[in-house]
């Protein structure tokens, strides 16, 4: 069951000669568990739909459900308050905080919706512990390598209840290791059920995904078709 | 992929059998690259005439015969070791030429003939990343395979999304291309200890 889905979306900047068409006519659904790339040059229109489906920007026209909910049927508060309880953002900066450790980042989201500090610092420190983070939980961002500072930033936007992670270039800053293992968080995300929308230019990151859209000019131009199992693939290999 | 060279690799491990030579290539690359038996033994047949390897005349032929390795063996593998594969000059690459075909022919976009081959590419790169998705179990040769040939896959869509860009701004110039010339390649030096 989709539980992001972005019907006929248009996104328009300006007025008269200096109106930009950033998204066109864009349908896309992301069912729970899966993880859709968007990939796109500088330009395409991939961080609006981004910011657009993490309500964080209102489309021109159409319509975003999450959880089967239209976002335009909800009040301003009623969208900061999904923004919090059900949606985890990444961005290719981090943007951690800094005056707070690591730990405070992640429970902060826990704390601005009312869990009590107690509890969201247990959860945070379960989160840290999961990413291979445990003893850098009381680290500051600036004490941190930018692989740890993104692996933060994941665990952030997982913790609690979550259902929905989108990622903007999560990698953008990342040597290929550190690429991988951001990728691996994300993948191990959507096992727990999550459903996940990256966006980026980079075909390594987005080959992690079971669908990548392509966008050009601010429309979905292509899409891949779903991929076959690891098994088929090595029976495929030419014999050399 | 010199099959002669990664048998003498193995070689200079010590002797070994003209079955287990197999066994373990297969076994080193990943079993990405099967080899049937006949390449390893015509291989060593030739090895054996180039003096570089020698075999065990106590043995039978057939798969019990042993081979060893021998100084020139051991001379050439590191030379070979050192020498870097021929980049000086453009392979003839099909994606390449479909590209530039696809650019002078009247009727035909470009873009969408590059977003054919982009999406092709990038299916391929995911059924190589679904290889890798299962850390447990995943040996070292393998993931090395795995990884350069996405790299290489990865290379490729870089090249088409730069050609795709480059004809876009092209196209919004409206600027005439200038007529091609021929364009100098790198002289690159290929054989190690070439250096003065």
């Amino acid at each position: 069951m989709s539980y992001l889905e972005l019907r006929d979306i248009t996104k328009v900047y300006g007025e008269g000669a200096a109106e930009v068409h950033a998204l066109q006519r864009i349908d896309l659904s992301v069912d729970a568990g899966s993880l859709v790339a968007v990939m796109g040059t500088s330009g395409s229109g991939k961080s609006t739909l981004l910011t657009i489906a993490g309500s964080l920007e209102d489309p021109t026209s159409g319509e975003v459900y999450v959880g089967g909910r239209p976002l335009s049927s909800l009040s301003r508060n009623a969208k900061a308050q999904l923004r919090r309880q059900s949606i985890g953002y990444v961005f290719q900066d981090y943007n951690l905080l800094a005056g707070l450790s690591a730990v405070e980042n992640v429970s902060l989201p826990l704390e601005l919706d009312g869990v009590a500090a107690r509890k969201a610092q247990s959860a945070a420190l379960e989160a840290l512990e999961d990413f291979g983070l445990k003893d850098r939980a009381s680290h500051y961002p600036d004490m941190l390598s930018g692989g740890e500072r993104q692996r933060v930033a994941i665990a952030r936007a997982v913790v609690g209840k979550r259902q929905l992670l989108l990622a903007d270039e999560p990698s953008g800053a990342l040597d290929s290791t550190n690429a991988e293992a951001v990728m691996r968080l994300i993948l191990a995300a959507c096992h727990r059920g999550m459903a996940a929308v990256v966006v980026t230019h980079d075909a390594q990151l987005a080959s992690w995904a079971d669908r990548v859209v392509f966008l050009r000019d601010g429309r979905i131009v292509d899409q891949t078709f779903p991929v076959e199992s690891p098994e088929a693939v090595l029976a495929d290999l030419p014999n050399q | 992929m010199s099959i002669r060279h990664a048998l003498l690799a193995l070689l200079s491990e010590g002797p070994k059998y003209g079955l287990q030579l197999r066994q373990e290539f297969e076994s080193r690359t990943g079993e990405v690259w099967p080899l049937n038996v006949g390449q390893v033994y015509t291989t060593l047949q030739r090895l054996e005439r180039d003096g570089l390897v020698e075999s065990d005349d106590s043995a039978d032929e057939g798969p019990q015969k042993g081979f060893h390795i021998t100084s020139d063996g051991e001379a050439e593998l590191a030379g070979w070791l050192r020498t870097p594969p021929d980049f000086s000059s453009p392979p003839r690459d099909e994606l390449v030429i479909k590209v530039l075909v696809a650019l002078g022919l009247p009727g035909v976009d470009v873009h969408e003939v590059v977003q054919v081959h982009r999406r092709y590419l990038v299916e391929v790169m995911q059924q190589w990343t679904r290889l890798k998705e299962d850390e447990s179990g995943f040996d070292i040769n393998f993931a090395l395979v795995v990884d350069a040939e996405l790299f290489r896959l990865d290379s490729l869509i870089r090249w088409l999304d730069m050609a795709d860009g480059r004809l876009k701004r092209a196209a919004a110039d409206a600027v005439t291309a200038p007529a091609p010339q021929p364009f100098p390649l790198p002289k690159a030096r290929r054989k190690a200890g070439a250096r003065p």
